[in-house]
């Protein structure tokens, strides 16, 4: 009995300590808080532009802390860039003549969403931000997205591809991504283009959320364009052994696959499927064939196909702007990647970065054709926007259902082939607009 | 048709690896009733022997299998010194514990060295047809070796004089001990070959797929399921429950979704031990 006693009595202190200990961390959060805040106040105070009539204040979280870092500095480092390069030519001109200047504030949001609303809600009000661009990734900028609703700021977003945040009857939130649900759509498009007879598509991918939701709308898309899904299986991410599922596409007979997950599940997808020699035409895979390191895999990779929201060397131009139709805006693509590897030591952009400089280029042309830095105007002018951009092509969603979701902007499909000295390099190849060289179909 | 006997050819070539992976675990549990928990992590390590040996040196992976058996064998020594010993005759839960801690040391050192990023030993023998069925050679080199390998340690088992003396512990201790058998450096020696099987397995699985140093894990687990199967403490056994686990992942797919195969692994796992505890094979008697 006394032991009872003694135990549950050492079980309460433990407790009381364990209370106490969270107690005392809490006040501990402010300081470090401040100490962001301060930073980042600073932080428009290095960067405070030549004086000039107007300066428009933007405002934006970036993960300079956290998991989405890497991805997140791109995105800023290309937002830089599009800043430096607007107000060394003297701002964004007007048709009146007159000039504005732009001007960041940002903070760093830890890539924790609790952070995001706190600071996005303080850019709107404190800071007075003028607009707003998204911070990095889909998660991130939904928590931000609803901010900038309710202060009503038009907000341009880069770097988040989730279609749901569209869906959620915003009005002035921009999407400069190609949404999730047309991540492989563009796939479908590229095999009906280069064999009309292929019929039989089989969808081998991830069970990731990402994945199955890209999969599940191309599939749709593909059914909806008469093909047959001769197969539909996930695998668990950790999969290493692909065998099962080749040998069930074997069997399947399919003229093209699709799918994959992250890059390496889809590397080795594609070196098991190499392996096997099996017999098929087209091969595309989610996030994996656009990294470098993908030509690791030597002649396994010679064909594959893979999405990607912008390549350096995606050739839109303004020739491939007026055959489309579309007014061109912004630098060229090689001026893009040569301005970006001055400033940033060499570094080649990534399409993050791309992405950040896009998000620039939007609002800019949005006040350019706005004729004022006035919300309403900017937001008309974003409605009818209809343009060819490095990035490739901008429009979004004017419904009710879906505003902002962007319409225009498809992903660039690559495919690694082999050069006339033997070497793998990547190709453009989708969508014909931008296309470095013609598709190799069959696949080797 | 032909989709079938692909599947069972590429579930028998990996079954033999399984078998192997198994019967390092088996043969512990078999000599000295310890359930090794630091088995997936040693599987791990024999990966990453034979992905630096071929990666940074140049070295044939096949060679590289020696010096990872070497490796594995002193290892297991060592273990068995530094953690069981000590532990040997406490009740199970102690072992548990304590071959529990090597596998989170050894987790966590490979963790900070090595990174958990995925890795690939870049080798390939080509492939070769049989009927509608393509193999990577490597994965039949994999399944060759595996047999030789169990071969021999039937062989040694059987005909040497260190081999008797593990089979004389496995069956009775004191007995053995009383007949002037060395049960300590046994012991440590029964349980560096069990480290040294699950480093060999955890190297042919390195020519295979890419792993990263956690994927020991899921052959660990395997192992679990192998060993039940074929009967806890029969190393023969194990390598006919890694056949039968390896055709069953191999035929499982083609009747329903992959993501079925672990659930009727762990159900299978639960039948055996509910309805014949000894393993189809027959366990070792205590």
């Amino acid at each position: 009995m006394k032991r009872t006693i003694f135990w549950s009595l050492f079980l309460v202190l433990l407790l009381a300590l364990a209370a106490c200990g969270g107690g005392a961390a809490e006040p501990a959060a402010p300081p470090a808080d401040t100490q962001t805040s301060d930073t980042a106040v600073e932080q428009p105070a290095d960067t405070s532009p030549p004086a000039a009539a107007e300066t428009i204040v933007i405002g934006f979280t970036a993960s300079q802390t956290g998991n989405q870092n890497v991805p997140s500095t791109g995105q800023v480092n290309g937002l830089n860039l599009w800043k430096d390069t607007v107000n060394a030519a003297g701002g964004i001109e007007l048709a009146d003549g007159s000039k504005v200047m732009v001007d960041f504030v940002s903070y760093d949001d830890e890539s924790n969403t609790d952070r995001v609303q706190e600071l996005y809600t303080r850019l709107a009000t404190e800071d007075e931000a003028n607009f707003l661009i998204s911070p990095y990734s889909s998660g991130l900028t939904a928590a931000a997205a609803v901010i900038s609703e309710q202060y009503g700021k038009v907000m341009i977003t880069t770097g988040a591809a989730s279609d749901d945040t569209y869906k959620q009857g915003l009005t002035l939130v921009y999407q400069a991504y190609t949404p999730a649900s047309r991540y492989l759509t563009g796939a479908v498009d590229l095999l009906e283009n280069v064999d009309a007879s292929a019929k039989n598509v089989a969808f081998v991918y991830e069970n990731s959320k990402f994945s199955t939701d890209v999969v599940e709308a191309a599939r749709q898309y593909a059914e909806g364009k008469g093909y047959n899904v001769v197969l539909m299986e996930g695998y668990d991410p950790e999969t290493t052994d692909f065998g099962p599922f080749i040998n069930k596409i074997q069997d399947s007979q399919p003229d093209a696959i699709m799918g994959g997950g992250h890059f390496q599940d889809g590397s080795t997808f594609t070196r098991q499927l190499n392996e096997k020699n099996i017999d098929v035409g087209f091969f595309a895979l989610l996030v994996a064939p656009p990294e470098p390191d993908f030509a690791d895999l030597g002649d396994a990779a010679v064909g594959v196909v893979g999405p990607s929201q912008w390549e350096p060397q995606a050739a839109f131009t303004p020739e491939s702007a007026a055959a489309t139709g579309l007014d061109w805006y912004g630098p060229l693509g090689e001026e893009f990647v040569q301005a970006y590897e001055a400033k940033f030591d060499g570094a080649e952009p990534s399409y993050h970065a791309a992405g950040g400089y896009a998000a620039g280029l939007i609002l800019e042309k949005a006040i350019q054709d706005a004729g004022s830095t006035d919300p309403a105007a900017v937001q008309q002018a974003l409605d009818a926007m209809n343009l060819l951009t490095f990035f490739g092509h901008i429009q979004f969603d004017t419904s009710a259902e879906a505003h902002g979701l962007q319409t225009g902007h498809s992903m660039v499909y690559i495919q690694w082939q082999k050069n006339a000295e033997g070497n793998l390099v990547k190709e453009v190849v989708w969508p014909l607009e931008g296309a470095t060289a013609e598709t190799i179909y069959p696949m080797p | 048709m032909d989709f079938l006997f692909t599947s069972i050819l590429d579930g028998l070539m990996l079954g033999f690896v399984y078998g192997l992976a198994a019967m390092g675990l088996t043969l512990i549990w078999g000599v000295m009733n310890v359930i090794n928990l630091s088995h997936g992590p040693i599987i791990s390590l024999g990966m990453f022997g034979v992905y630096l040996l071929f990666t940074f040196l140049g070295l044939n992976p096949y060679l590289a299998l020696i010096f990872v058996a070497i490796f594995g064998l002193l290892l297991g020594i060592v273990i068995y010194f530094v953690a069981v010993n000590r532990v040997i005759d406490a009740p199970h839960l102690s072992t548990l514990l304590a071959t529990f801690a090597v596998a989170m040391i050894i987790t966590g050192l490979g963790t900070a060295v090595f990174t958990a990023s995925p890795r690939n030993v870049d080798y390939s023998l080509g492939s070769v047809t049989l009927g509608s069925a393509t193999i990577p050679v490597t994965r039949i080199v994999a399944a060759v070796l595996s047999i030789l390998i169990t071969a021999g340690l039937y062989l040694y088992l059987q005909r040497t004089r260190s081999g008797r003396y593990i089979r004389a512990v496995a069956n009775n201790r004191s007995a053995a001990e009383l007949m002037g058998v060395p049960s300590v450096r046994i012991l440590a020696l029964s349980f560096g070959i069990g480290t040294m099987l699950a480093a060999l397995a955890g190297g042919l699985i390195s020519t295979l797929f890419p792993f990263t140093i956690l994927a020991g894990g899921t052959y660990e687990l395997k192992s679990f399921v192998i060993g039940v199967l074929g009967g806890l403490g029969n190393p023969i056994g194990a390598l006919f429950g890694g056949l039968i686990l390896g055709v069953l992942e191999g035929i499982i797919p083609t009747f329903m979704p992959a993501t079925w195969v672990p659930v009727l692994e762990f159900v299978l796992f639960v039948l055996i031990l509910l309805v014949r505890p000894q393993g189809l094979f027959g366990a070792k008697k205590s």
